[in-house]
């Protein structure tokens, strides 16, 4: 079986963020980028998969800043081959150019299963698991929390509100956004992933040009009035605690 | 110009999510002087048609089962060809979320995520999504036809409720679900404790760090008389049930006090919070979007304050 995972560079949103100069977009001068993390439980879904039924899992990704690290640890974690695609996604890419891009490079290879985050920090215009799978003419279940493999269908368990799920038979091929795992991503040691920039190769191609225009655009980011609607309690803890305790007594919440 | 809104509804219940759409999209259809369509996909649609009152004319789908992504996108993609709205209006839910991206896809339609407000400007639509996990707006001009996918809470669910009359339109669905069979809802297993019944709620986030940590918010909640519940990474990396996940994809809950440890309050997890009676917060972040529902904020380290304010409750009141 060919599992094929879609990884995708966002803002490590840790960071302070600020908007650039335009006021139109994030200041991305000096971001730290970090993989998805959706995305990495998304690879985590794939290398139980392949542990259980064997195959192999390949990781594709934009060429975004810092995604060598991110394909050399999925390399570390377990996958068998990491992809790049060229082009100029230093400034952030729309849910739509990603898909239309990533849809272009697995067109030409082998795919069986193709799994990515549930949705990512950059969605501003949709999520890119299911406009991948349209692009590619697959199904596609979003909000998926199990995976299942049984010859060539896959039962899968999206979650809806209050814990609820539904449950889906799939036939493959097919794209899935993954939301969780049955384990939480495993580990990749430093050692590990030094390893691989050694011993591995990222492949690396140009695909045609996915451009979608998406006829919107930005006029304005900012940040929400920082509605610090919160009154904000100072001082020492012992100085914090008597604050609360004040507060919950005159909320009839303490007696 | 027309406006479309997706019903959502299950076991026969239409989401208050639905009727937020359905109050917002009256107001847009008015302002673009168009007609305001809702649009019902399976379920017993006459019957939920009947709760629609705010809207122009009402779309009931037959032939369509449980929810199934590939069979209700083709069906709301028919609909959306016929009747050609300016704007669709979709909850930004689980199933909401993927139909809107799959339509925009298959029909070439212009999409914005995360929207929490819609206003039109001098017959321009502008649309403002909460992105990078809230931590920025962004306005959006949306020229040409759209499709909004909106957070629940955004608007008033009220202002989409009420009496009225509209032509109801009944139409069978042309495709299957091509490529994707509903087996069965599997329901959560019954909780330990129901969450939305509490009326004290310590919520723990990622910053509690680890499930050994769980301890320290387990006495303080036993010291006030209340229940730990949890944002969403504390579910998935299995330290808490599901049962005790407040957002989106857990329960919503109103309890006097909602007191959030380590939280950072992405909308996901607003979404299941922001209407508690008070909300305490601690997090490291003077910036974390959770300061913004807060009434109390503070940003001492929780392992630190937490402890303390147990032993405080438990020395009784001075």
């Amino acid at each position: 079986m060919n599992i094929i995972v879609c990884l995708r560079q966002v803002p490590d949103l840790v960071e302070e963020l600020e908007v650039n100069d335009d006021g139109t977009d994030l200041n991305r001068d000096f971001l730290k980028y970090v993989v998805n993390e959706f995305d990495d439980w998304a690879l985590e879904q794939a290398l139980l998969l392949k542990e259980a039924h064997g195959g192999t899992v390949t990781v594709l990704a934009l060429d975004q800043p810092e995604v060598d690290n991110s394909l050399f640890t999925a390399l570390a974690k377990g996958a068998d081959a990491a992809k790049k695609i060229e082009g100029d996604s230093a400034n952030g890419v729309s849910s739509h150019t990603a898909a239309k891009l990533l849809a272009n490079a697995i067109q030409a290879m082998p795919h069986d299963l193709i799994l990515t985050g549930v949705q990512s920090a950059e969605d501003l215009d949709g999520q890119v698991s299911a406009l991948l799978a349209t692009y590619l003419g697959v199904p596609h279940v979003g909000v998926v929390t199990g995976v299942e493999i049984s010859g060539n269908t896959a039962t899968v368990k999206k979650e809806l509100a209050g814990g609820v799920m539904a449950e889906f038979e799939v036939t493959l091929p097919a794209v899935f956004g993954i939301q969780a795992a049955k384990q939480a991503p495993r580990y990749a040691p430093v050692s590990k992933v030094r390893a691989m920039m050694k011993e591995k190769q990222i492949a690396s191609e140009s695909v045609s040009d996915g451009n979608e225009a998406n006829g919107l655009k930005v006029r304005r980011m900012f940040k929400p009035a920082s509605g610090q609607h919160a009154e904000m309690i100072e001082g020492d803890t012992d100085a914090i605690v008597e604050r609360v305790m004040v507060i919950l007594k005159e909320r009839g919440i303490l007696k | 110009m027309d406006v479309l809104v997706y019903i959502e509804h299950l076991n026969g219940k239409i989401a208050d999510v639905s009727f937020e759409l359905l109050g917002k999209g009256r107001e847009l259809a008015d302002a673009l002087g168009g007609k305001l369509d809702a649009v019902v996909l399976g379920g017993a649609c006459r019957d939920l048609a009947a709760q629609l009152g705010k809207a122009d004319r009402v779309v009931c789908v037959g032939g369509l089962g449980e929810f199934n992504p590939s069979a209700y996108k083709n069906a709301l993609a028919d609909v959306m060809a016929n009747r050609a709205p300016r704007v669709t209006l979709i909850p930004y839910t689980s199933m909401g979320m993927e139909l809107a991206s799959s339509v925009s896809a298959a029909m070439d339609l212009a999409l914005v995520s995360f929207v929490n407000n819609v206003a039109v400007e001098d017959g321009q639509i502008i649309a403002t999504a909460s992105v990078f996990g809230g931590k920025m707006f962004a306005e959006v001009e949306c020229d040409g036809a759209v499709i909004l996918a909106a957070l629940a809470g955004s608007f008033s669910a009220d202002a989409g409720k009420g009496a009225g009359a509209p032509q109801v339109e009944e139409l069978q669905a042309a495709a299957d679900g091509a490529g994707i069979a509903f087996k069965q809802m599997i329901q959560p297993e019954a909780a330990d404790v129901d969450i939305t019944k509490q009326e004290i709620l310590v919520s723990v986030g990622r910053g509690i760090q680890s499930a050994d940590n769980l301890e320290l918010v387990e006495e303080l909640a036993n010291a006030l008389g209340g229940a730990v519940s949890s944002s969403r990474p504390i579910v998935d990396n299995g330290w808490l049930p599901k049962a005790r996940q407040v957002g989106k994809s857990g329960v919503t809950v109103k309890p006097k006090l909602y007191l959030a440890v380590g939280i950072s309050g992405a909308p996901e997890h607003i979404e299941g919070m922001k209407d508690a009676g008070t909300i305490i917060a601690i997090n490291t972040d003077p910036h974390a979007p959770i300061f913004d529902v807060a009434d109390y904020g503070i940003t001492a380290d929780l392992f630190d304050v937490v402890p303390a304010l147990t032993e405080r409750i438990k020395a009784g009141s001075a």
